[in-house]
């Protein structure tokens, strides 16, 4: 009965209700994620060097024309650029060979899957120092003893391969993530159309071709998409193997070293929003694409 | 005699996959091995395969006061992820299965934060935290995390609620439950999985990251994967208590993403792929 004399309330009241749901997240992440940007510009706008301090004060665009004069950005941009690319395309045809030899039915199988899936999952700290001195090392490290077996000598990893040194271990951390999505895409993959391809003469590459990689187009998107959010962000890898040297500094490096070893908070400032520009440009492309893969994929 | 065929090259790619696999598993592998190795063996120029465990490494750590570390990792991931939970699903049910009038603005800016470099922050939120008394402080560790990975959540939780049918909470509706018992007796059943699932990522993240640990915390509420390059000592041999850390640090998330694997996946796609 209750229902029946207060419908058009309810309505509103859901409004309300849900507003209520959504409000205190939106709150809650306006003010940790933009209020430090908003300060990042009012910073951006003032002389203010730590060591320094007498010479505090309001500069303009000061910071920006020393950003754009100092030729750190575009090499940084590269850097990013290179080192994501190599990683993420690296890990996916890795991550590629993995979903197909593991969708097979064979023994042991759900260990084989559980193993690989490990380097994920490994704090990339602990990753990048365990292939740093146990992998890289040039006196006790695992590849060079294979190496050096080999009788060729030895390799210094991070100061003669800097850029694939970063790109490895992340290529290594990745796989297992690029796995685990296109596997979860392999296996949503009707055996019967498959079957029937069989019997209609179709060989494996054929089948593949045509029909397995069509289908895992969505979960290649996907997978490509999240890798490269996470990847494009990367700092552990780099600050533990090489410290930005060999063009693996990064924007997130170039960042960190312009704030935490240039000690010029408004310089630093600066360059953050000019990173922060760079990436709503690129995002914007990518958020289109992500809303199409994800949203309009489970629109109710 | 096709038969016979197809089985032995079945049974060469599943040998080759295995070699592939353990392969790929060695560092992992090694890193384990050399966490009970001495220092000596870990650093043998040969690499040592069979040795005498020596377990000297676990009481260094110990020694060196990991357990401070671990449990200031347990405090900004746990209690990360239990503010992004709470904050998390009433905002994914706003979106889902009561959706305000425009849902995808706010699942739009939620995303756009996690595309925000946290580098280019970082230096303000330093110099912020500095001023309110909040650098080194975990708490402030546990609310930073907890921004970073709520558009997760959000994006996650709204994929899982949409997969209730809404004749189920229609008949609910219908039947007069208010909005609370809604939630409690239909909603959250149905949901545990999927609330599961994004507390593992949440948390996984939170419990690794190594970047604003380093730069927002010093002493008291330093976490454990900053505490990892402490071990690297220019003078000596460290190899082996380097593993035996990096092995104790990463153990507890290695072995709950290899429980929950089923919910790992659709976590990392933010519910996108079962």
């Amino acid at each position: 009965m209750e229902t029946e004399e207060i419908k058009p309330v309810v309505v509103e009241k859901t409004t309300w209700v849900s507003r209520g749901l959504l409000l205190p997240a939106l709150v809650f992440a306006i003010v940790l994620t933009q209020i430090p940007f908003l300060v990042t510009i009012a910073y951006s706008s003032l002389n203010w060097n730590l060591l320094k301090p007498a010479e505090f004060g309001f500069v303009g665009f000061d910071n920006y024309v020393k950003v754009f004069q100092s030729g750190n950005l575009i090499p940084s941009i590269i850097a990013t650029v290179l080192i994501t690319t190599l990683a993420v395309v690296g890990s996916l045809l890795l991550g590629l060979f993995f979903a197909i030899l593991l969708d097979r039915q064979f023994k042991g199988r759900a260990v084989a899957r559980t193993l690989m899936i490990t380097p994920f999952l490994l704090m990339p700290a602990a990753a990048a120092l365990v292939w740093k001195y146990s992998m890289f090392d040039t006196n006790i490290g695992v590849i060079n003893y294979v190496v050096t077996s080999l009788g060729l000598p030895p390799i210094e990893w991070s100061t003669d391969f800097p850029l694939y040194t970063v790109v490895i271990v992340l290529i290594w951390q990745f796989t297992p993530f690029m796995m685990l999505i296109l596997l979860a895409g392999l296996q949503s993959q009707s055996k019967e159309i498959l079957e029937a391809a069989a019997v209609d003469g179709a060989g494996p590459l054929k089948t593949f071709a045509f029909m397995t990689l069509p289908h895992l187009r969505m979960y290649i998107e996907i997978a490509v998409l999240l890798g490269t959010i996470i990847i494009i962000q990367v700092f552990d890898p780099i600050a533990i193997l090489t410290k930005g040297t060999g063009g693996t500094k990064t924007l997130s490096y170039l960042l960190y070293e312009r704030a935490f070893i240039g000690l010029d908070v408004g310089e630093a400032a600066a360059y953050g929003v000019v990173v922060v520009i760079l990436t709503i440009i690129v995002a914007s492309v990518a958020l289109r694409t992500m809303f199409k893969v994800f949203i309009s994929g489970v629109q109710r | 005699m096709n038969a016979t065929n197809s089985r032995t090259r079945g049974t060469l790619i599943t040998v080759i996959t295995w070699i592939l696999v353990l392969l790929f598993f060695f560092p992992v592998f090694w890193m384990a091995l050399n966490a009970f190795k001495s220092e000596t063996d870990a650093a043998s120029s040969t690499p040592l395969l069979f040795f005498t465990p020596d377990l000297d490494s676990f009481s260094v750590v110990q020694d060196r006061g990991m357990v401070t570390y671990l449990r200031n990792s347990l405090i900004a991931a746990g209690g990360a992820t239990i503010v992004i939970l709470i904050l998390a699903l009433p905002a994914a049910y706003a979106l889902s299965i009561r959706p305000i009038k425009k849902v995808q603005d706010p699942l739009f800016f939620f995303i756009s934060t996690r595309f925000l470099p946290i580098a280019a922050v970082t230096l303000p939120l330093y110099m912020i935290l500095k001023t309110i008394g909040f650098l080194d402080n975990i708490w402030a560790l546990v609310l930073i995390y907890g921004a970073i990975n709520l558009p997760i959540a959000v994006w996650m939780l709204r994929s899982f609620l949409l997969e209730i049918p809404i004749e189920i909470i229609e008949a609910a509706q219908i039947d007069g439950a208010n909005f609370l018992r809604e939630f409690t007796r239909i909603v959250l059943p149905l949901i545990l999985p999927g609330l599961a699932a994004a507390g593992l990522i949440c948390f996984i993240f939170a419990w690794n990251e190594y970047f604003l640990a380093t730069l927002l915390t010093s002493n008291d509420a330093r976490t454990t994967p900053p505490f990892l390059g402490s071990f690297v000592d220019g003078r000596g041999q460290f190899l082996a208590v380097l593993s035996t850390a990096a092995l104790i640090a990463a153990l507890p998330v290695i072995i709950a993403g290899w429980i929950a694997q089923k919910q790992l996946v659709r976590g990392l796609a933010l519910g996108a792929v079962k």
